[in-house]
């Protein structure tokens, strides 16, 4: 067993784990954070994604030791309270989500996207940076949407209405 | 995966000392090989030293002649670094092919470079550059760096702690992806600088990267798409598999060679 | 229509707890005490198991049990069940061997269940795995559908030939009388590719048996937990239905996979009670590929009989159906009756005979996959069309228009009474939104740079709102295909809807309450759906065959009007009024020629409260339930025209432009409604052009996970412009078809047929990877060489 500390949105935490424990069990089994989820073998589909330290990872693929002293943000931190994240909000008015089993990884891929290539986004910019997110549900036709609405959101501070 | 101990060093002589000291020891690096093998249970180190608490292999610098990255620089930092889109804009667009922008944040050149997939990118920028691979004990020619499938002229305990590329005057690569892994299926590095001319070919071949020497002379007279045209490359030596069989990837190699000049003149 | 009636396009309900990560699937649960399974599997497609020798794997750390198919006969668990009796043309029940949920004797294909390690931990119980000796005898295997009736290997005993049955429909003798006048004959040869669901959320099961009660309860991703607990019960025979309760909690995509009731669970299950402890499995995505349900696998001959006015005379189709190793739930019923009875798309086709052989391979079973049937239906008769407008030299949509069904109802020669349809208004929509008038035009400017340009069409039909029960009992269903529904009004005022429908992904818990909001006036906001608890809701079908509309919601429908009916009556003792002269609209109950009216809160209350009349008149409460058994198939029907551009050069295809025209009756929340045939054409692209699974001749598979299964991704699709035409469907009181399988229907053909039309007519098998589109390029390239 091993030490580990880091901090998991703003709030610090610490754990005793095996080595091989992958980050994604580490917020999972020993943070009670399920919204991070499993969904490939081969770091392919992205339900897993978080951000470490301000970038969007893979948590399957990243040891839970790897993170010592980071800073690593969930789903669940997006949110101010009860008030959603532009992003979450647009995924909602813009239908971008049907069994919402991809949707945490796609929304934190999205921000990522936003915070590295700006608010103003074109169909094939998002439609080429989501290559590590795998949607079965929607055909990524609404999600494509609701990222661009998002990041212009972000960019305003307030969610587009007008979804048709 | 298989039960390990993990270490931390934050030099490069500590990770050494690690490396030779405990056994059945891996490095990682960026992990995006060597922890989904983990998982699958298809490679069992006993230890794993991490070399994220490296940062003396962290960076890249350029100088006149070269542009030299540190091993643990991740694919992403390539691809965004204003020096490298400068000097070698063909190097920072195939970082940007790499993987997705996850795996982009966390996959490293020295990673790799070290590791020698067959069908990885930065192997063809290596050989196609004329790429030095620095390690803590000496310094390797590309052409003399990439063995074969998954082997590299890498010691035991050697660690490659950066990658010096000369400036070519022209450069582009393209890859055709294979359509579910991403990786290159086939992708073809072309490089032209003042004494030579090279042609760098990943995913293709059985024994990983190579040079393509009949298009290399072709160009030679004139580096220009026109002057591989009709330049089929054989299909001998040539991996296939569900996605593409040896006729069709050797196909795939001139396509994308001529793509990858054309792209290189065009882009002044 | 209110705001958030019927009709309108509401934000949905259950998105608050997806988008901030506070969803419920199974693999988030974690029970008291709980242990982790994991199952060792076969690594041979076909092999005697001689020996399995458990003895060192027991002795590792942390393991509670180590379990194999002789203890789970010693139990007496029985095995898993086929429930769709198919009989052959000679009246021989269809032939299904033995299922056991863990092998007994002998292992049928890669992936196959031999043994389950329960530990303290999912990695001790891996470790523990590798530690279990099992001794193979390895014996040939066979993987393809067209070559294992002559194999020579034998999977199943009571199949010699690997035959599960040799089945048909239709007028054989009409149809070869037809063939013998007609002017033209259309003839090809047809696969339809093996596809893998690969629903994002991995099946999972936590098992789990208290003693006190001596009941069990299983958490699964099923898409109907009911359906589960009837045959873990009845069949496999774990508990009595009423010692067993099943939930399925938030389930992540199901799209057929999860409909079926698995080994998995049910060892789990089984092993709850044996060691004492729950028992959690959760499947990673290589077991998924392995093991999950796999769809489609097709081989097929087809021929079209043709007129001499471009009319078709009649369809003669010869199919071999893939099954895999071994019959899963509904694995019968897919090829046969999902399948042929769709054969006259939406044509007027006078005669249709298909013959269908069911056969066993080494390979992972197949059963429903979203369309499940009426893809490959689709997919036969829109390539024939396509084909046979060619080689007559007439215009595609001009072929289609001459051959549409036109009066409805309409009888079909197999099968089918079409209800309601108008197939020339959906193509014409979808002509416009494509700008067909302009294809040549575009067609120029591709080839200017190089590359090749295609347009193909679609015209699908599905029966879906599955199904008349007494219909599909004579067609050899185990169960009945109703829906039921329960209104529970509280004394508050607010409403909670049990559904046995499950909402996977399809938003039943908006588009349910945009009903009840129609119907009752009350806001979204107050009513709440529960689904998916065998313990909270009566017994129930699920979701599937794009059913919770026209059958699942016709079930809320009827509860709701005795819900309407009960509230009159109280209203009549609290107005004090005649029953007769109490009318309900926009949520309030009034007596008709007066102002007198009273808000269906204030009637909640009054009947629960129950002041106002006495219990002999009139029984206190408000809360109504229905069973809704449809009285036929709905029949959505749509256009779907596909744009390509493809290189010559590399074999890439690129969607330039997707239209599709749906009619899918009365929307009840249209951005959700497109949702769904975003979700379907992107399953039927990647059929057409990406996905496929492969398996070597020795039975492994070779595309065991992302690396070589290529999943759709946002680059691979456009953005598609959908459109609808509406005639309601006649056959239940909210005039709904259902939605959910369109896309996924449509697009495969459409894809294909734009492929070939670039290449000019050059024919190429799904899926179309760059390296088959270019080898049928250069094909379509070369001179055709001189004998």
């Amino acid at each position: 067993m091993a030490a580990v500390s880091m901090t998991v949105n703003g709030k610090a935490v610490t754990g005793d784990i095996e080595p091989r424990t992958l980050l994604v069990q580490f917020l999972r089994e020993n943070l009670r954070l399920t919204g991070t989820h499993v969904g490939c073998d081969t770091s392919q589909c992205g339900a897993c994604v978080v951000h470490m330290d301000g970038r969007a990872i893979k948590a399957c693929t990243i040891l839970a030791l790897q993170c010592e002293r980071a800073q690593v943000t969930t789903i669940e931190g997006l949110a101010n309270g009860a008030e959603l994240h532009p992003m979450q909000a647009a995924f909602r008015e813009h239908h971008g989500l049907q069994c919402g089993f991809c949707t945490p990884g796609m929304i934190m891929t999205a921000v990522d996207i936003v915070n590295r290539k700006g608010n103003s986004l074109d169909e094939h910019t998002i439609r080429n940076e989501l290559e590590g997110n795998l949607c079965r549900c929607t055909g990524y036709h609404n999600i494509v949407k609701a990222i661009a609405a998002g990041a212009q959101a972000m960019g305003h501070g307030l969610v587009a209405q007008a979804a048709e | 995966m298989y039960a390990f101990a993990y270490h931390r060093p934050t030099s490069v002589r500590q990770a050494a000392n690690l490396l030779g000291k405990l056994d059945e020891a891996k490095i990682v690096a960026g992990g995006h090989t060597l922890l989904p093998t983990m998982k699958q249970r298809l490679a069992a180190p006993a230890n794993l030293v991490d070399l994220n608490g490296v940062n003396e292999l962290r960076g890249i610098e350029r100088s006149g002649r070269s542009v030299t990255i540190g091993a643990m620089t991740t694919h992403a930092e390539v691809a965004e670094s204003a020096d490298v889109k400068a000097a070698i804009p063909a190097l920072a667009e195939l970082a940007e092919m790499i993987g997705d922008p996850a795996v982009r944040h966390r996959g490293t050149i020295g990673g790799s470079v070290a590791n020698n997939d067959p069908a990885a990118d930065y192997p063809a920028a290596c050989l196609a550059l004329g790429a030095t691979i620095v390690t803590n004990k000496r310094k390797i020619a590309a052409d003399e760096y990439f063995k074969g499938l998954f082997e590299t002229a890498l010691g035991d305990g050697e660690i490659v702690t950066k990658v010096s590329f000369p400036i070519p005057q022209k450069a582009a690569y393209m890859k055709f992806r294979n359509p579910a892994s991403r990786y290159a299926l086939v992708g073809v590095f072309v490089a032209k600088r003042a004494a030579e001319i090279r042609v760098a070919v990943t995913g293709a071949g059985q024994n990983g990267v190579f040079r393509w020497a009949a298009a290399e002379e072709a160009l030679k007279k004139r580096f220009a798409a026109k002057s591989l045209e009709g330049l089929a490359h054989p299909a001998e030596g040539l991996n296939g598999d569900i996605h593409a069989d040896v006729t069709y990837r050797a196909h795939l190699i001139g396509v994308m060679a001529r793509r990858a000049v054309a792209a290189a003149t065009d882009r002044e | 229509m209110t705001a958030t009636g019927i009709g309108a396009s509401v934000r949905r309900k259950e998105d608050q707890r997806f988008v901030t990560g506070r969803g419920h699937y199974v693999d988030d649960l974690t029970r008291p005490g709980q242990a982790y399974a994991y199952f060792l599997r076969s690594p041979h497609a076909h092999a005697v198991i001689r020996a399995i020798d458990t003895g060192a794997a027991r002795a590792k750390p942390g393991v509670l049990a180590v379990l194999t198919g002789e203890e789970l006969a010693a139990d007496k668990v029985g095995g898993l069940i086929c429930g769709w009796m198919i009989h052959s043309k000679d009246g021989t029940p269809m032939k299904a061997g033995p299922h056991p949920a863990l092998a007994q004797g002998k292992v049928r294909y890669v992936g196959d269940h031999v043994a389950l390690v329960v530990a303290e931990s999912l990695a001790e119980a891996k470790d523990a795995a590798e530690a279990i000796q099992v001794d193979y005898e390895v014996l040939p295997a066979v993987v393809d559908a067209g070559a294992t009736q002559t194999s020579g290997v034998q999977i199943h005993e009571v199949a010699p030939d690997n035959t599960v049955f040799r089945w048909h429909l239709g007028d054989k003798s009409a149809v070869d009388q037809a063939f013998a006048n007609a002017k033209h004959v259309t003839k090809l040869d047809i696969t339809n590719n093996r596809l893998v669901p690969n629903a994002i959320e991995p099946r999972a099961a936590i098992g789990e048996y208290d003693p006190g009660s001596d009941s069990f309860t299983l958490y699964t991703t099923s898409q109907n937990p009911h359906v589960a607990r009837l045959v873990l019960s009845a069949f496999i025979g774990i508990a009595p239905e009423h010692k067993l309760r099943v939930i399925a909690p938030d389930v992540g995509g199901g799209f057929g996979s999860k409909i079926f009731i698995y080994a998995e669970e049910t060892v789990c299950l089984w092993a709850a009670k044996k060691v004492g402890r729950p028992v959690k499995w959760t499947c990673d995505r290589m077991e998924a590929f392995l093991c999950d349900a796999h769809g489609r696998d097709h081989v097929t001959h087809a021929e079209m009989a043709l007129g001499e006015d471009g009319r078709i005379l009649a369809l003669r189709v010869s199919t071999i159906a893939n099954l895999g190793a071994y019959l899963s739930t509904f694995a019968s019923s897919v090829p046969t009756y999902l399948y042929a009875p769709l054969l006259s798309g939406q044509y007027d086709i006078p005669a249709i005979y298909c013959e269908v052989d069911g056969v066993y391979t080494n390979t992972a079973p197949v059963d429903a996959y979203r369309g499940a049937g009426r893809p490959e239906a689709t997919f036969v008769v829109e390539r024939l069309v396509e084909v046979a407008a060619r080689e007559t030299g007439m215009d595609p949509a001009k072929f289609r228009k001459r051959n549409y069904i036109k009066k409805f109802p309409h009888q079909t020669p197999v099968i089918m009474t079409y209800d309601a349809g108008d197939y020339h208004a959906s193509l014409a929509k979808a002509l416009e939104l494509a700008d067909y008038n302009g294809f040549s035009r575009r067609k120029r400017e591709s080839a200017r740079n190089g590359k090749l340009r295609g347009i193909g069409f679609s015209s699908y039909i599905e029966a879906c709102g599955i199904a008349p029960s007494a219909a599909v009992g004579s067609l050899g269903a185990g169960v009945g295909l109703w829906e039921s529904a329960e209104v529970r009004v509280n004394p508050t005022g607010s409403i909670e809807i049990l559904t046995g429908s499950h909402a996977h992904g399809q938003g039943h818990e908006t588009t349910f309450a945009q009903l009840v909001s129609d119907r009752l006036g009350v806001s979204i906001d107050t009513v709440s759906v529960v689904h998916g608890d065998t313990d909270k809701v009566q017994f129930g079908m699920g979701t599937y065959g794009s059913r919770s509309g026209a059958v699942g919601m016709s079930a809320i429908y009827k509860a709701i009007d005795k819900v309407i009916a009960k509230g009159k009556k109280v209203a009549a003792y609290v107005m004090e009024a005649s029953e007769g002269d109490i009318e309900f609209k926009d949520g309030k109950f009034s007596v008709a020629g007066t102002d007198k009216s009273v808000g269906f809160g204030d009637i909640a209350l009054q009947a629960y409260i129950a002041h106002k009349f006495s219990g002999q008149e009139l029984e206190p409460g408000l809360k109504e339930g229905a069973f809704y058994d449809p009285t036929n198939f709905t029949f959505p029907a749509g256009v779907h025209i596909c744009e390509l551009e493809l290189d010559p050069d590399t074999g890439i295809v690129a969607i330039a432009k997707w239209t599709a025209v749906d009619d899918f009756g009365v929307l009840i929340n249209p951005m959700i409604v497109e949702g769904q045939v975003h979700g379907g054409v992107a399953q039927g692209v990647g059929q057409a052009l990406h996905e496929g699974a492969v398996y070597d001749q020795s039975g492994q598979l070779v595309t065991a996970s992302y690396m070589d299964y290529q999943m759709p991704r946002a680059i691979d699709l456009p953005s598609l412009t959908v459109g609808m035409t509406v005639t309601p469907c006649p056959s239940n009181p909210l005039g709904v078809k259902g939605c959910g399988e369109a896309g996924a229907i449509a697009a495969p053909a459409a894809v294909i047929n734009a492929i070939t039309d670039a290449l000019g007519h050059e024919d190429i098998a799904m899926p179309a990877t760059p390296q088959a589109v270019w080898r049928a390029a250069q094909k379509a390239r070369m001179p055709i060489a001189a004998e």
